[in-house]
């Protein structure tokens, strides 16, 4: 089969690519220089990988480009930048679980993903979500204690934002 | 509660403001937004793709290697065999070390060129315009195979007869230890106890496969981005391509984990010879089979104990056999024998001690560093034995070891004198204690608690004569600046280095940057391997970073009209300690001593304590710099129906002399013992035949999330460490007593000891069957 031309549009930005049918959305992804997404394994079994594809979390090894064609794409790196980081970003760097740092931007993925449909999760349901990132280096603990910290502060800002937190 | 806390000796630690503070490390921030640039993220104007070729065969002969199809496939620039690199050989040694004791004739070759020794040996390179053309290049080479006898059993490998990996035999390595009459010492004992234990090949499994890009300049210098543990493999790459070494330079990255396995050379030096003969860029990344076929592996032992105890519990003597099955190239495996060999019968007083080990090769895939270091082996066995002997007197564990802990101003194995704090009691009982009781059991549930000591060196083996160097200076506006060739594998290691000089030169810890692993442009720090960095690199930045305080402070005694000991420097200032309103910012302060040409940068040369080998005939001598010590407990449920085991709760305790940063001391605690537990319990290099059978991550599995709880740190601070500010070292330690740990409780709940790991479920039902037929 022929390269077809694709559009994607990764962290907000519109990419048209032509790409064979068997290119992975990872590799795709990395050519275009979304380097944060991280090849750990190519067959679905490290989650380093993960990205959001229209808002829910994959191994982007694991879908073909053509499949998201169309797509929303969002990787770690569009959550937040190192003048502006998202919450969760924070609270991984300010509990230790980023040690080699190469499993994180899958991690935080994952954590995006299940406090957008579970903004309280139990420990137990933090480590359900992370159970296909593998991690090699931290034993999991301050991930998942990042994980409750991003919780917690995502729950107070929306709290002030909605004008119900603050002064009394 | 059974166990309670043995009270802790009187410590004093100096008050710090920055060392001992969880704070953000430096590199953490950049790694959670995804800005940090790994080895495999680097591409190039221009750049080729490197592939590898390699052999299907664990033993053989090349019959015939016929390249030429793959030479004339468009868009291959370049392809290459052992015979455009006459004679290149992988030497993995350290440059300035004097400690080489691999036989000679048995490094690895960069290619092969007639014998094939292992499956996925490299055999030809090749560099193409496109990934796709360099993949179908390599299916383009022709060869063919004269398969020859291998051998693939290190036991069978040492018999007369065994086919031979390289003449004139296969015994790679040996150690020795002989310490006061062991006759003697069997003969005062009330009961002798024998056990043989074993243990597997083992994969490091880090999530980042080996990658890296290299490049050619208008100087003919070879530089090169790749993600290794020792950018001082420089050397030995340019040994291989027979160029002077200041035409090669390793720009090390960050490195996606490393845990030893990226401390021998493995893609650098194809990299440097792929630029060298395309004069391009190339670029080349491991695929996550290729890695696990293409680096070493832990080394599988099988060590035998033979111990005589009294009856109360103190051990009189010990002989033991050690054996690794070193695969098909020597690499590391003389030295990781010989921690092995050092710390073969624990952290133990035994006076009367015989040892000996033996390292040997055969057509397995090739076993080298691994955090533990053949310490970790070790130590499966001997704390597994300590509990046989509890069993076999009918004594606590603990109180077994209690009689026969080292402390302080003791000797172990090589008769080396302990310095520094011992708190082998002190970590166990609160590892113990904070187990807490027994989980209740259930139906056919058991449950079992298990503890192991152990003793682990920080810092190389002494006579390496190991240095380590740092630059440290100012700028103009307070800011500071750190260079030191340490590469960091993610365990803090920049950002230790970063908090020491903080808490030196009062500069915070935001206002610094550094720049590492570099083996041109930073100054060089040796490997980061052998838990050595915090002590060898943490000392130089130390000693440079004091001598421009000491500068700093000169001059501000002048301007203050003020003792020195009246001064002090913190949070960007100067100022006076019976006056804190009266301060000068650093900015300032570096201003003026600027103006007057004072320094206010130093390179500084730390060396670890020097001293010859030890004894080769009796293993005597100082070895190490010192060791760490410490605990881990747990406990396990096991399914006696199904013989899954479950791990319940986990506690490593460990006195690492001073944390810098308790943060990362948990980290590692966690993150290492994480590495143990999955030794115990599920990890296996499975290898049939020379052939693994495990070649990727959906067969050689590790833990999850979901297969472990949290380990809990217990962190415990002597003061007494050779590090700054009276550090040890931590990670390799954290790993070590993990395994055994779980050995222990997995008998404590059956009653029946597995003595080869890991504990799969089907062992631990045939252990179950055999002990009913007993
Ligand atoms: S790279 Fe996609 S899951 Fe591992
Ligand atoms: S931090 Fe290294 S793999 Fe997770």
């Amino acid at each position: 089969m022929q390269p077809k031309m694709i559009t994607l549009t990764v962290n907000g930005r519109k990419h048209q690519v032509a790409l064979n049918p068997d290119e992975t959305l990872l590799n795709a992804l990395r050519q275009l220089n979304y380097t944060d997404v991280k090849n750990g394994c190519e067959k679905g079994d490290c989650g380093a990988c993960a990205v959001l594809l229209n808002g829910k979390a994959v191994n982007s090894c694991l879908v073909l480009a053509w499949q998201a064609d169309g797509s929303e794409i969002l990787t770690n790196a569009g959550l937040g930048t190192m003048d502006n980081p998202h919450p969760i970003q924070e609270a991984f760097a300010d509990a230790g679980a980023a040690q080699c740092g190469y499993c994180t931007p899958g991690m935080i993925i994952s954590a995006k993903a299940l406090l957008d449909q579970n903004p309280h999760p139990s420990e137990e349901e933090i480590r359900e979500a992370i159970s296909g990132n593998l991690c090699r280096c931290t034993g999991y603990a301050q991930i998942i204690t990042a994980i409750q910290i991003a919780a917690e502060r995502i729950a107070a800002s929306a709290l002030v934002g909605s004008g119900q937190g603050g002064k009394q | 509660m059974k166990y309670k806390a043995k009270p802790l000796p009187p410590v004093e630690l100096p008050d710090l403001r920055v060392v001992g503070k969880p704070l953000r490390r430096v590199d953490a921030l950049g790694k959670a937004v995804g800005s940090t640039v790994y080895a495999g993220d680097f591409s190039m104007p221009n750049m080729l793709h490197g592939k590898v070729f390699r052999s299907s065969q664990p033993s053989a002969r090349i019959k015939r290697l016929d390249v030429s199809k793959a030479r004339e496939l468009p868009g291959v620039i370049c392809v290459l065999t052992a015979k455009d690199l006459p004679d290149a050989k992988l030497v993995t040694d350290m440059p300035g070390q004097t400690g080489q004791k691999r036989r000679a004739g048995t490094d690895a070759p960069v290619l092969a060129s007639e014998v094939i020794r292992y499956r996925g040996e490299p055999i030809a390179l090749v560099a193409a315009e496109t990934l796709d053309i360099a993949e179908q290049a390599l299916e383009r080479i022709e060869i063919e195979y004269d398969t020859l006898p291998g051998v693939y059993d290190p036991l069978e490998a040492m018999k007369p007869g065994a086919p031979v990996v390289y003449e004139p035999d296969n015994i790679v390595a040996t150690w020795k230890i002989r310490k006061g009459d062991v006759q003697a010492g069997m003969a005062m004992a009330d009961m002798i106890i024998e056990n043989t234990f074993s243990v597997p090949f083992v994969d490091h499994a880090y999530l980042e496969p080996e990658a890296g890009m290299a490049w050619m300049d208008d100087q003919n210098v070879i530089h090169i981005r790749v993600c290794t543990q020792v950018v001082e493999h420089f050397r030995s790459i340019a040994r291989a391509l027979g160029v002077p070494q200041n035409k090669i330079h390793i720009q090390g990255t960050f490195l996606g984990g490393g845990f030893g396995g990226k401390e021998d050379i493995t893609v650098e030096i194809f990299l440097a010879l792929l630029a060298k003969y395309t004069h391009r860029p190339v670029r080349l990344a491991y695929s996550r089979e290729e890695s696990i076929m293409a680096h070493s592996k832990r080394h599988p032992f099988i060590i035998t104990h033979h111990t005589g105890v009294k009856r109360n519990g103190r051990i009189t003597a010990a002989e033991i056999e050690m054996i690794s099955d070193a695969g098909a190239y020597p690499y590391l495996s003389p030295y990781v024998l010989l921690y092995a060999t050092v710390t073969a019968c624990g952290p133990y007083r035994v006076e009367h001690l015989k040892v000996d080990s033996t390292s040997v090769a055969t057509n397995n895939p090739f076993t080298s560093a691994f955090r533990g270091f053949g310490a970790a082996q070790a130590c499966v066995a001997y704390e597994q034995q300590m509990d046989e002997i509890a069993k076999a007197l009918d004594m606590d564990p603990l109180d077994v070891r209690r009689a026969n802990y080292l402390s302080t101003g003791d000797r172990n194995a090589t008769g080396q004198q302990m310095k520094s704090a011992v708190w082998l009691e002190e970590t166990a009982t609160r590892a113990l204690e904070t187990l807490g009781e027994k989980t209740s059991e259930c139906g056919p549930i058991k449950v079992g608690q298990g503890f192991a000591s152990y003793m682990q060196s920080y810092g190389r083996i002494t006579w390496f004569h190991d240095t380590s160097r740092a630059w440290v200076g100012l700028e103009l506006d307070g800011t500071a600046v750190i260079r030191c060739g340490v590469p960091d594998l993610g365990g803090g290691q920049v950002n230790t280095l970063c908090q020491i000089a903080s808490e030196v030169l009062g500069v915070p810890l935001e206002n610094f940057i550094i720049y590492s692993t570099d083996s041109a442009l930073t100054p060089l720090a040796g490997t980061t391997t052998a838990t050595r960095q915090l002590y060898m690199s943490g000392s130089a930045v130390h000693q440079a970073a004091s001598e421009i305080r000491r500068v700093l402070l000169e001059y501000a005694q002048l301007h203050f009209e003020q003792d020195i000991e009246n001064l002090e420097l913190a949070d960007g200032k100067v100022y006076v300690k019976s006056d804190p309103e009266n301060f000068l910012p650093l900015a300032e302060l570096t201003k003026m001593c600027a103006a007057e040409g004072l320094p206010l940068s130093n390179l500084a040369l730390f060396k670890a304590p020097f001293t010859d080998p030890i004894d080769p005939e009796t293993g005597q001598g100082d070895i190490f710099p010192d060791f760490t010590f410490g605990a881990h407990a747990v406990e396990v449920a096991v399914d006696t129906e199904t013989g899954e085991i479950t791990l319940l709760k986990s506690v490593g305790c460990h006195d690492v002399g001073r944390a810098i940063n308790p943060i990362a001391v948990e980290g590692q605690i966690q993150g290492g013992s994480t590495q143990g537990l999955g030794y115990a319990l599920m990890e296996e290099v499975q290898v049939v035949e020379g052939v693994i059978q495990t070649p990727s991550l959906s067969e050689y599995l590790i833990p999850t999330s979901r297969d472990l709880p949290t380990t809990k740190a217990i962190i415990l601070e002597s003061g007494t460490g050779l590090g700054p500010f009276g550090a040890k070292g931590i990670g390799e330690p954290s790993l070590t007593p993990a395994a055994p740990a779980v050995a222990n409780a997995l008998t404590n709940a059956l009653g029946v000891r597995i003595k080869d790991l890991p504990l799969t479920p089907e062992k631990v039902l045939a252990a179950i069957e055999e002990a009913k037929n007993a």
